[in-house]
């Protein structure tokens, strides 16, 4: 008998509250009737039965509710709508956020047991980290023993002639043991072998799906053919799976690595990304301090060229920078903050409306609608209220995505980000859960506790005072939530203006770049790139408008590195950031087409060539580096193998983008090149600058190089404004968002004080009619409404300042030298809150002031 | 304020039973369950959830009402409820038998059932 009333504990309460009794003895007296050879059949029978009906009552509860539901809502059509929009504004920014951070932080990289997948940087003492050269490399793999496998690549370009247009392709080129390491298999054919992988050997190739499918129509019979690369034939032996994306999104295909024998000889030669699989069962604390060993070992026989080098080991997937990784967290903060306000707010619009049906609430009570079953229906109210927001919200998320994913960084190796998979759709479904049990539940509980018989009373004022001291608690959390999300993005705004703000060095209006890279070997030979170069600026000059064009290695911003050491007089070669600069070959006209001012002395110049003094011109700030008030023209550097004399020197330019410091710069004339060296540095980037609409230039210019050589590939063409732009793109998106967050904090919270205060109001009606017939001045009303509007805003600013406060701090590496306690964002934040409140109490204080003594009290 | 009959139809056939149960007089739960044993001849017997269940969702349409009055005192037990059918109940019951009425009629025209039950 005792396990039947438990039985019965699967039934609703409200049911057992009322005929548990009489099924008890029911079945007391089926169990009287029934032989006990038959017991354990009308259990079984009992079990199933009231599984299924309990089901069946909780069903028909549920469509019950529903109905009530929708009966409720349809009444009052305002409040729904408002309802559903909040939440789904709260939810899909989360969605949104979620499955933005979740590609870049939480998501394991998509290869066998990732998480045993690391990095080896080499460290130097004032350099950070940096990829090793092929020598340490060598050495590392040959002592250490905490991995398993390990390999390495590289990233580089290539003009492939296929069907067409001749393209320029990023490509990367790995070691035999880097695909090993991955555990990646191609889709069809084979990996590198080691006979590929030899210096000498044939080439090989791997293509992409991508590639594969776009050049070739994914054609199985693709294997064993030929490709032109860079003009050499390279053999197809497979096609990598479609979700291989590595190094970055945009590899399109893969070469044998083919290091050259002497690849090994130069110890500071650091160019190759090695990757590592941790042996089973090694940390990487263990395979850190290993390398620690490893590396003072190379030090002492190398005491030269490894001094102070270390090497670092991280885990893959870790090394997103710290900046991504800043800006994705502040974002989910921000999304959180959103639905934080989101969620109080609907708690207070539910509380608003649960008070005014206190009296229906006590007449249900009262007629015997158990406090449970009251409950219940509140909470499939604000269920379906979430649930309908959160539907709506996964389609804001849906719409918004593919608009965020320039947040995600680049190097990653996954797909698109528009990836809405059912992780992201799991999250967004949590979060309407509990959105709706957190809003819902309760107020609900709230007003059942006080569904007494009180509300009954004729005339009772709805709302006693302690709900007013929670719905008020409600609001000042809002108003804090929106108070931080202000000053985040005022502070983050204030950076990108500065970052905006900042001087590049140089004039971007009006100019025009594209890339052709040369290939090798056709274009080894200096004088054959000479011809090429002059051939297509001569004649590019000549074009209407075209007031500039010259060539250089790497755009500014679009390519920051290129840093060599440099040595001057006395200084030692001590590798280190104090004795850097960028490097880059140009043609003459480089600084006119820029505008970049020369200070004193001349340009390059086209007789700088091979047979005379190494020349340079460098930047002021490496001037007043050498030789501060001194004359730098004449003066004697060695850099890039060579002595060179300073003949010019010219304005800096911010090289690595808006948000950097720079190196300083050296400049070199392009002929003073040997054959076949420095083929990283040499020119490619065409910069044109012309008056008026320098885009409308590009068929003549394609023609111009189509004639030079008809195969060579043109890319990259931007304007330099664009470049410059990218360069603070990822950053003015994430200051987009979190604007569009903090407009939506700023709304919910003014509904919230106007939600407040509108309650106070109307609920008060009768008592400002008694003060109002007792000669209260309307003023005197009016000023007490405005008086509590701004109480609440003071009481959520305070608290929110602090907040915001932390938070700056928190994000001060992401606020280019703007102070977290920046006095103007403060106080634009806590204005916008002033206004805010004003906005909120506006109409309740017209009604207020209008209230009419006579009917307020009429209305006893 | 009650939905027309015919809405309700066709109806479940606890509910049916239930309220042919409940026909003649008002009836405890129990009461209930032995009526419709009978009138199957043992055939159909309502266990306790399907009961009370139907009973639940009959009293919110309206089909039956609980009674305060108590038979004589001797008979009664004071743990049990008891039920009558309202006019709207009884309406209901008259709608579906007519349904099965003509269903059967249908059913003999087809040459389904004996001409005469």
């Amino acid at each position: 008998m005792r396990l039947y009333r438990l039985l019965l504990h699967l039934y609703p309460a409200s049911f057992r509250n009322e005929y548990a009794e009489e099924m008890c003895g029911v079945f007391a007296r089926r169990l009287r009737d029934t032989s006990v050879p038959a017991l354990p059949a009308l259990w079984t029978g009992v079990f199933f039965e009231v599984l299924f009906n309990s089901l069946a009552v909780h069903a028909d509860i549920l469509r019950q509710d529903l109905r009530y539901t929708a009966r409720a809502l349809r009444r009052t059509p305002g409040f729904a709508v408002t309802a559903v929009l909040v939440v789904a504004l709260g939810i899909g920014a989360n969605t949104a956020a979620f499955s933005l951070a979740d590609q870049a932080l939480l998501r394991p990289l998509p290869f066998p047991d990732p998480g045993r997948l690391v990095r080896i940087w080499e460290t130097e003492s004032g350099y950070g980290e940096m990829e090793p050269s092929p020598a340490n490399y060598r050495d590392w793999k040959a002592m250490s023993h905490s991995f398993s496998a390990m390999g390495y690549y590289t990233n580089s370009a290539l003009n492939l002639v296929g069907k067409g247009e001749p393209e320029r392709i990023q490509i990367a080129m790995f070691d035999k043991d880097l695909l090993p390491a991955l555990e990646v298999q191609p889709l069809f054919g084979r990996i590198f072998s080691p006979a590929d992988d030899r210096d000498g050997a044939p080439g090989t190739v791997l293509l992409s799906y991508g590639l594969w499918q776009r050049q070739f129509g994914g054609d199985r019979g693709i294997l064993g053919r030929q490709l032109l690369l860079n003009g050499e034939r390279f053999t197809v032996i497979g096609v990598m799976p479609r979700d291989f994306y590595f190094p970055s999104r945009d590899t399109q295909l893969w070469t044998a690595f083919r290091l050259k024998a002497d690849g090994y000889a130069d110890r500071n030669d650091n160019w190759i990304y090695p990757i590592a699989r941790l042996r089973a069962g090694v940390t990487v604390a263990q395979a850190s301090s290993e390398m620690a060993v490893v590396s003072a070992q190379l030090e002492r026989q190398y005491p030269q060229e490894n001094q102070k080098i270390g090497a670092r080991v991280v885990r893959m997937g870790e090394d997103v920078s710290p900046q991504s990784r800043l800006l994705l967290y502040a974002l989910v903060a921000a999304a959180a903050c959103v639905l934080l306000i989101a969620c109080t707010n609907l708690a207070n619009l539910l509380l608003v409306r649960a008070l005014m049906r206190e009296k229906e609430l006590a007449v249900r009570t009262a007629i015997g609608a158990g406090r449970e079953r009251l409950v219940r229906q509140l909470t499939t109210e604000s269920l379906v209220l979430a649930l309908a927001g959160g539907a709506l919200g996964v389609l804001v998320a849906t719409v918004t995505v593919p608009l965020l994913s320039r947040l995600v960084p680049n190097s990653l190796p996954v797909g698109q980000a528009s990836a809405f998979d059912w992780r992201v759709l799991l999250f967004a479904a949590a979060l309407t859960a509990l959105t709706g049990v957190c809003f819902g539940v309760a107020p609900a509980w709230r007003i059942c506790r006080h569904a007494d018989l009180t509300a009954l009373r004729e005339g009772a004022r709805a709302g006693s005072g302690k709900k007013e001291v929670l719905r008020s608690a409600l609001v000042v959390a809002e108003v804090a939530a929106s108070v931080v999300l202000l000053v985040s993005t005022g502070l983050l705004l204030r950076a990108l203006w500065k970052l905006q703000g900042n001087d590049p060095g140089f004039r971007t209006e009006g100019v025009l770049t594209l890339r052709t890279a040369l290939p090798s070997p056709k274009y080894d030979s200096t004088a054959s790139r000479t011809a090429f170069l002059n051939r297509v600026l001569g004649e590019v000059r000549q074009l209407p408008g075209v007031t500039g064009a010259a060539y250089i290695s790497f755009l500014p911003m679009a390519m920051g590195g290129g840093i060599w050491p440099v040595e001057v007089g006395e200084h030692v070669v001590e590798r280190s950031a104090a004795h850097t600069a960028s490097m880059r070959f140009v043609t003459p006209g480089f600084f006119a087409a820029l505008r970049i001012p020369i200070e004193t002395g001349r340009d390059v110049e086209e007789n700088d060539t091979l047979g005379r003094q190494y020349v340079a011109v460098v930047s002021r700030s490496f001037a007043s580096r050498y030789w501060p008030r001194q004359d730098p023209l004449g003066r004697h550097f060695k850099m890039a193998f060579q002595d060179r004399t300073v003949v010019g020197v010219v304005g800096d330019i911010r090289v690595r983008g808006m948000e950097r410091e720079s190196e300083p710069q050296v400049y070199f004339p392009y002929r003073q090149v040997e054959d076949a060296s420095f083929q990283f540095y040499q020119p490619k980037d065409l910069v044109i600058r012309a008056a008026g609409n320098s885009a409308g230039l590009l068929p003549q210019v394609y023609r111009i190089i189509r004639s030079a050589d008809s195969e060579q590939p043109i890319s990259d063409v931007r304007t330099l404004a664009d470049i410059v732009e990218s360069s603070t793109a990822s950053r003015a998106v994430e200051v987009r968002i979190l604007a569009a967050f903090a407009a939506v904090a700023f709304l919910l919270a003014a509904i919230g004080i106007h939600g407040v205060l509108a309650f106070v109001v109307s609920s008060r009606s009768r008592e400002i009619g008694v003060r109002m017939a007792l000669g209260a001045q309307r003023g005197a009303i009016v000023g007490a409404v405005l008086l509590r509007g701004a109480l609440l805003a003071a009481a959520g600013a305070i608290p929110g300042v602090a907040v915001a406060w932390f938070s700056g701090k928190s994000m001060e590496a992401l606020l280019a030298g703007i102070k977290p306690y920046d006095a103007a964002t403060f106080l634009a934040a806590t204005g916008l809150c002033l206004l805010m409140t004003l906005l909120g109490c506006v109409l309740p204080a017209w009604r207020a002031a209008r209230v009419d003594p006579i009917t307020a009290m009429r209305n006893e | 304020m009650d939905p027309h009959p015919a809405s309700l139809l066709p109806l479940p056939s606890a509910t049916f039973y239930i309220l042919m149960a409940l026909a003649a007089e008002d009836r405890h739960g129990y009461a209930i369950i032995q009526d419709i044993e009978q009138r199957t001849n043992g055939a159909l017997r309502l266990s306790a959830g399907t009961l009370y269940r139907s009973i639940q969702r009959m009293l919110e349409q309206g089909l039956l009402v609980e009674t305060n009055d108590r038979p004589a005192p001797e008979f009664d037990d004071e743990r049990r409820r008891y039920y009558r059918i309202t006019p709207f109940g009884a309406a209901v019951a008259r709608a579906e038998a007519a349904r099965l009425n003509d269903l059967v009629r249908m059913a003999r025209a087809s040459g389904f059932a004996p001409e005469k039950a």
